[in-house]
């Protein structure tokens, strides 16, 4: 084939589209990408009445569309999701796959790029084509702490899953086109061998603070678990989650659910919270992605407070208690 | 009586490690490893499993020889038997290649397989890829990020919460799962157990030839993408402090950052003496 147009694909996750904008980010990403190797950016949307995703992709950048409107794609299904992808890839053969890092993105991704025999990354915060005109993919690891480098240069198309958050959209406009394709579903598609039986929604909050974007962690230096529980009305008070460390879990003044660091959760909140906390290495693992953090301690040598961006020293106990009521009345007014 | 397999990895217990240039790897050599705290909730879902329904354990690792230390606290966990995958022409595998050894290694000493745990992700790496990778190598159905699981004869029934939905989903077996960290907390190995599993038990160690790997193969299946370095992310934290009275220092501390505060959370703190607010 003589001068194929290339092609960025932006796989369209619009599941959770008023929490989550991944999709427009990525699309505007794609097209800052396309302009370095002269190629299109074209959306990909699979469902069941679909029409607002093509309008809303379309005026936020996106060149092309693939549609496929069909009863049968009613809910996410990864697996024939997998097999329309594998199928569309094979037959168009894009240069570039971006897809949101959603847990969706991160169990479909790897499986799609097993079938098409090519590299994926992971929860990238950074894209960039480089002189040779490889996309550069940089990858978190180690809690976030350290990052990777990662090309896929023999095999297309380059994948990559990308970190909600990590590019900006670009504004809503109505003015610009896209090429809508709508196909029709393949036929023949192996039956999906997992069965959905029952989901509901849930609020985010019930879940884990992985995704939180305020975390108030406590340690020892609350000093008991009186004192502990009231993190949780600070949390309350900021939209966050509360986490602890190790030695707080083992004392039973939090659930293990809420272990941050080595041997349990990696955070990355826009503001952390740490109260009373030395910062030994098991929990400081997991804040490698901590975008700014405010430390409490009487200790101003905690390798914690030397780690913040803001550092109080004071008793941990007294600053939540006047922080909680302070909050309490700004937000009143 | 259900076979289980557990793949789980050793990773280092630090939070950074030197790069090196002329490998292309880190250093993990230099850092002590431990169980990679995923792993660890998928092998105590598998002992669930096995205290519930009767289940046979073998837990499969790829690594070193020094990665037979995580093989060890597994069968001291209670896992029944172990193999080390280890040969030189592995290492550096990204999760294409390690997904494709994985499954050489089950399809070879575990062709009966049920169910395949693996922790949903690893504290090093963090990809997530090798799970969902090795179902596909497998051609077996599949659920990441699971918090929940029953078995009913050959039909299992899952739970989990992705991306703000909890579900419920089945499949029959031979089936994989991811465990997350929400649920399974990971029982303890206890120096006893340990001391057990040093004494009775041997670790089966297969390279490449013991797999009927040969090098063209690891070409053909090798690994797709390549770490051009790694990196510390930059820190350039003002690190201010503020002493004094409790009261004092939050009002000093909210003066400073309440813009910032609102602008997360979303709803306003900012105090009322400012100027014209919209």
């Amino acid at each position: 084939m003589k001068n194929k147009q290339k092609s960025i694909w932006v796989f369209g996750d619009y599941r959770n589209y008023y929490q989550n904008r991944v999709t427009l980010q990525l699309i505007s990403k794609a097209m800052d990408l396309a302009k370095s190797i002269n190629a299109e950016v074209c959306a990909l949307i699979f469902g069941y009445e679909i029409e607002e995703w093509i309008m809303e992709y379309t005026a936020h950048g996106a060149d092309r569309i693939l549609a496929i409107d069909d009863p049968a794609l009613k809910s996410y299904s990864t697996e024939r999701y997998l097999a329309i992808m594998e199928a569309l890839v094979k037959e168009r053969d894009p240069e570039i796959i971006l897809i949101g890092a959603t847990d969706f993105g991160r169990e479909f991704a790897p499986r799609l790029a097993k079938r098409l025999k090519t590299g994926l990354s992971a929860d990238c915060v950074g894209l960039e084509i480089d002189a040779t005109g490889l996309l550069v993919q940089i990858a978190p690891s180690f809690g976030g702490n350290m990052l990777a480098e990662i090309v896929t240069e023999y095999h297309r198309p380059q994948m990559a899953t990308v970190r909600p958050g990590t590019f900006k959209e670009i504004p809503h406009d109505n003015r610009r086109k896209a090429q809508v394709e709508r196909l029709s579903l393949m036929k023949g598609l192996p039956q999906p061998r997992v069965r959905l039986i029952e989901y509901e929604r849930c609020a985010e909050k019930e879940h884990s603070i992985e995704n939180a974007q305020v975390i108030v962690c406590g340690g020892r230096g609350m000093g008991n678990k009186n004192n502990f529980v009231k993190l949780h009305e600070l949390a309350r008070l900021l939209g966050g989650g509360v986490g602890a460390t190790r030695p707080v879990v083992y004392a039973g003044w939090a659930d293990h659910n809420s272990l941050v660091g080595q041997a349990g959760k990696h955070i990355k909140p826009k503001i952390l919270f740490s109260f009373g906390i030395s910062g030994a290495i098991q929990h400081t693992a997991g804040l490698g992605e901590a975008d700014f953090i405010v430390a409490i301690n009487k200790n101003p040598q905690a390798t914690m407070m030397k780690m913040a961006d803001v550092a109080m020293v004071a008793d941990a106990g007294d600053v939540l208690h006047s922080l909680i009521k302070e909050l309490k009345r700004r937000i009143r007014e | 009586m259900l076979q289980l397999v557990v793949c789980i990895k050793q990773v280092p217990m630090v939070t950074e490690l030197p790069w090196d240039e002329k490998s292309g790897t880190l250093r993990r050599d230099l850092a002590p490893g431990m169980m990679n705290p995923a792993c660890k909730h998928a092998l105590e879902a598998a002992l669930q499993i096995k205290e519930k329904y009767s289940a046979h354990i073998t837990v499969i690792t790829m690594g070193p020889p020094a990665a037979k230390e995580v093989l060890y606290e597994a069968l001291a966990m209670g896992a029944d038997s172990t193999i080390l995958i280890c040969d030189k022409i592995f290492a550096g595998s990204d999760t294409y290649a390690t997904s494709w050894i994985l499954a050489q290694a089950i399809k070879k000493q575990c062709a009966n397989v049920d169910l395949i745990l693996c922790g949903a992700f690893t504290s090093d790496s963090e990809t997530a890829q090798v799970g969902p990778q090795l179902a596909e190598r497998m051609n077996v159905p599949a659920v990441a990020y699971v918090e929940k699981i029953e078995v009913n004869g050959k039909t299992l029934r899952v739970r989990r919460i992705v991306d703000n939905f909890r579900e419920t989903l089945e499949m029959e077996c031979p089936a994989l799962v991811t465990i997350s960290m929400e649920n399974y907390l990971p029982r303890y190995a206890g120096l006893g157990g340990l001391q057990r599993a040093f004494g009775e038990h041997q670790i089966d160690i297969l390279d490449a030839a013991a797999l009927g790997v040969g090098v063209g193969d690891v070409k053909q299946e090798g690994s797709r993408t390549k770490v051009r370095r790694v990196f510390l992310r930059k820190t350039d934290k003002e690190n201010v402090f503020l002493t004094g009275v409790a009261v004092n220092v939050v009002s000093e501390f909210l003066n400073k950052y309440e813009r910032k505060i609102s602008t997360v959370i979303g709803k306003s703190i900012e105090g009322k003496n400012r100027t014209n607010e919209e």
